[in-house]
């Protein structure tokens, strides 16, 4: 037992030694001379936390890069702190950033400087989707109890969300105008604290992302009512979608890696084909199926045509929000 | 006990011969990155984290608490010797601990430093290991308003205590609260009070450079007008009877000693505050609960012991949401979480049921890890102090050289590192002025904190700002600030010979 154990332990500091001496033959002739920074856009133990760390740790698992990479939350202010970070970031070869659509919401509700053409695309993971919530112990079973429940609240249904303007926010509007209801939309600092705050009894409802309440839900203490996808979710077969109830609200967020303005071509090919192996991983594929994410791979231009093209698609959501209000 | 059944099978996992030279080693590593300026667990758990994929999870989470553990001790070596916050948990630290080892007292409070962090360690992990699951739900139950009512509890602590002048440390408070709004809006993300348009103030000013600006740089130019004609050598001798003497010493502060931490653990489980917060409303609250408070900030034991003790048992506390919901409630545990997904264990209510074996080991390891961070924090004392014994004017420029490290390290950026010279000399003028600083310290660090939660509420409870007092947590929290806040206007009463004549006006 133990000399297995401190067999484990010389292999450890032998692995780390290699690392350090050789690194992997990579596509390209680039590779990372010191530790990649990962800038996550939104605070810890949410979403999109949770995702870019496992990313981190498939990476270094599998080896897929020859340095450690090293994940730093930027949350406040909607991502304006991750994009301002990026920005100042330009022409920086060991810095990658993990997005959400705040990615191109931030910018257009806020003049922050920044224009996210300008960055790097590399690539898209996955599609991530929403779930309606509220807490197991009440008595909102479908989604026609909670349509009642908000119109009888008169306004103080308390909708938690991570800021004006992010995607649950976007949702929750989306739900108002279908519905013809109203709620009080109080934002959190991450997608977790959202989830905490709606089991621990200080709001009424959320439209987490399914791992965001996974935990919670398979402990019993939150209930979903309908998703915002357009089949239903694998992980809960017996949650209708919106649209199956004659309500067609499909949103879903994208999960994608940018990079700085002007970064080394070499450099972007080698994080490019570093992603590419991690989506063909095996623990990567295995996680989407069960957390209910759409694995879909995309990079380079196509990616930048798609981030021009969804920014357009919420600049007219923000604006009939605006519009609303 | 079924609990005992645990925590035993627990121990048969945490005191193999491996997993016990494990925690040594990261106890050992732990101490020496927190002692560096600008390096803290955080650091040294990214570090170590990708290395341990090879060992199987049990020890890789008994090395990585262990660096967190030594890092939580270490933190506080630098700020007794150099005046400089090891690690953003030492902040309160260095608000008694410099004072003692200007007075010669550096083997002193390095003693007390480790044997309070050692009692905090413990206890806290006495009360994780009793109600970890029950505790889950309390954490639950502090919403916005309940944060805020804490955060207020805090302030309240500072406001008006023996020593300072109230009307300054409400100045000093009011200017923290000043800085913790620059950067971006947390709720709209609208850019405030960016000066000179500097791109480096979007991601807002870091208490840790305030504190390095004002601790660091400032007490070396306040120390080297002091000490013009004389530089002060601090006579550094440690013997097994100063041990003892500083053991004795912590003994007869068990009651500061158990309520930091009670307080330090409490804090630390709530996911938003955490070890720095927990530490500072401890060093407020013993100066509060003190018979002597103006001896606070002039080199009292307590002042030593009180933030030691809540930052380790802050440290354990914030493992608990982490463990239980799957929220981490500081930047080092948000990292052993990814640590755990790696591992595919899921944190979350389910993990006590579904993966008892890690859980226990885990809790397990952390009575070892505290026991061996507090030997080995002993044993090195010796050398520490050494340290101490160079000429004043080499350490002068080593203490200016690790400024500026740890000023540059957690964000790369220049900025930053303007930012602590100029903190530097403010901190000299104001504390040649007799303004207090550790207030300032506090409204930096829990300003965000007690803004987000403030209008959360709000907007929660539709404007109704009667809701803080209708919670009945919440509710409690403002009244017990409300008579922290009187207390020492009583007291003056009290004390006062004019009192007597006329009893009710103060109290008015």
């Amino acid at each position: 037992m133990n000399n297995r154990f401190t067999r484990r332990i010389a292999l450890a500091f032998a692995a780390s030694a290699a690392l350090m001496t050789a690194a992997p033959a990579m596509a390209g002739d680039w590779k990372p001379q010191k530790p990649v920074e990962m800038v996550i856009m939104a605070g810890q133990g949410g979403g999109a936390d949770r995702l870019a760390r496992l990313f981190q740790s498939i990476i270094q698992k599998e080896n897929l890069a020859s340095m450690p990479i090293l994940p730093v939350n930027k949350g406040g202010g909607s991502g304006a702190e991750a994009l301002r970070y990026l920005k100042d970031k330009e022409g920086d070869n060991h810095t990658i950033m993990a997005t959400l659509n705040s990615y191109y919401t931030t910018p257009l509700r806020t003049d922050i400087g920044v224009d996210i053409e300008e960055f790097t695309p590399i690539a898209r993971m996955a599609l991530d989707t929403f779930v309606l919530w509220v807490n197991a112990d009440s008595d909102i079973q479908t989604l026609d109890d909670y349509v009642a429940a908000v119109k009888a609240a008169g306004g103080e249904w308390k909708m938690g969300g991570t800021g004006t303007g992010q995607e649950d926010s976007l949702v929750t509007a989306m739900l108002e105008k279908e519905f013809d209801i109203k709620v009080t939309y109080v934002p959190f600092k991450g997608g977790g604290d959202v989830a905490k705050n709606l089991v621990g009894g200080h709001i009424d409802s959320t439209v987490n992302n399914p791992s965001e309440q996974l935990g919670f839900y398979n402990a019993g203490k939150s209930r979903p009512i309908a998703a915002f996808t357009p089949e239903r979710l694998a992980a809960f077969p017996d949650t209708p979608t919106m649209t199956e109830l004659g309500h067609p609200l499909v949103y879903d967020m994208q999960r994608s890696f940018v990079a700085p303005k002007g970064m080394d071509p070499a450099a972007v090919a080698y994080y490019t084909a570093m992603f590419e192996k991690l989506n063909a991983s095996e623990e990567w594929q295995t996680y989407t199926a069960e957390k209910s994410l759409a694995p879909d791979f995309l990079t380079g231009e196509a990616l930048q045509a798609y981030f021009v093209e969804e920014r357009a698609k919420h600049d007219a959501l923000l604006g009939a929000m605006s519009e609303g209000s | 006990m079924e609990l005992f059944a645990h925590l035993a099978d627990g121990f048969a996992t945490s005191l193999s011969p491996l997993n016990l030279f494990i925690v040594i080693l990261g106890v050992t590593a732990g101490l020496f990155i927190g002692a560096m300026p600008g390096l803290g667990s955080v650091n040294g758990v990214a570090i170590v984290l990708p290395m341990t994929f090879i060992v199987p999870p049990s020890s890789a989470i008994i090395l990585l608490c262990a660096i967190y553990y030594g890092a939580m001790y270490g933190g506080a070596i630098s700020s007794i010797l150099l005046g400089i916050p090891g690690a953003s948990t030492a902040v309160a630290t260095t608000f008694d601990g410099r004072p003692m080892a200007q007075q010669g007292k550096a083997g002193l409070a390095l003693i007390v430093a480790a044997t309070a962090s050692f009692v905090g360690g413990t206890i806290s992990v006495i009360l994780f290991t009793l109600f970890a699951a029950p505790l889950a739900d309390v954490a639950l139950a502090f919403g916005p308003a309940e944060e805020f009512a804490l955060v207020l509890l805090a302030f309240t602590t500072f406001v008006g205590l023996g020593g300072d002048d109230v009307l300054k440390t409400i100045i000093m408070i009011c200017l923290g609260l000043a800085l913790s709004t620059v950067g971006l809006d947390l709720i709209s993300g609208q850019p405030r009070l960016i000066f000179f348009d500097q791109p480096g103030f979007y991601s807002g000013i870091s208490f840790l450079v305030l504190a390095i600006g004002i601790y660091g740089v400032g007490e070396i130019l306040y120390t080297i007008e002091t000490s013009k004609s004389a530089p002060s050598v601090t006579p550094a001798r440690l013997t097994f009877r100063d041990l003892w003497y500083g053991i004795k010493e912590v003994n007869k502060l068990w009651r500061t000693l158990s309520f930091g931490s009670f307080l330090g653990f409490f804090v630390g489980m709530l996911p938003a505050a955490g070890a720095t917060p927990a530490a500072l409303m401890s060093y407020g609250l013993s100066k509060l609960m003190s018979k002597k408070p103006e001896t606070f900030g002039k080199g009292a034991i307590e002042g030593v012991a009180s933030p030691e003790t809540a930052n380790n048992a802050a440290s354990t506390g914030s493992l608990l949401p982490m463990l239980t919901l799957g929220i981490p409630g500081s930047p080092t545990t948000a990292l052993l979480l990814g640590g755990m997904v790696m591992w595919g264990l899921v944190p979350g209510p389910m993990l006590f049921i579904e993966q008892p074996d890690f859980v226990w080991g885990l809790i397990s390891s952390l009575y070892t890890a505290n026991l061996a961070a507090v030997l080995v924090n002993l044993a090195l004392i010796p050398l520490f102090v050494w340290a101490l014994r160079m000429p004043f004017t080499v350490l002068c420029a080593i203490v200016l050289v690790l400024c500026i490290v740890g000023g540059f390290a957690p964000s790369q950026k220049m900025h930053d590192v303007w930012l602590i010279a100029g903190f530097g000399i403010v901190g000299y003028l104001m504390r040649k002025a007799d303004y207090p600083m550790a207030p300032l310290v506090l409204a930096l660090v829990l300003g965000p904190l007690m803004e987000k939660s403030f209008r959360q509420t709000l907007i929660a409870e539709q404007g109704n700002i009667v809701a803080f007092v209708e919670r009945p947590l919440s509710g409690t929290f403002i009244a017990i600030s409300v008579v922290f806040f009187l207390l020492p206007l009583l007291k003056y009463v009290k004390r006062s010979p004019r009192a007597q004549k006329v009893p009710n006006e103060p109290a008015e």
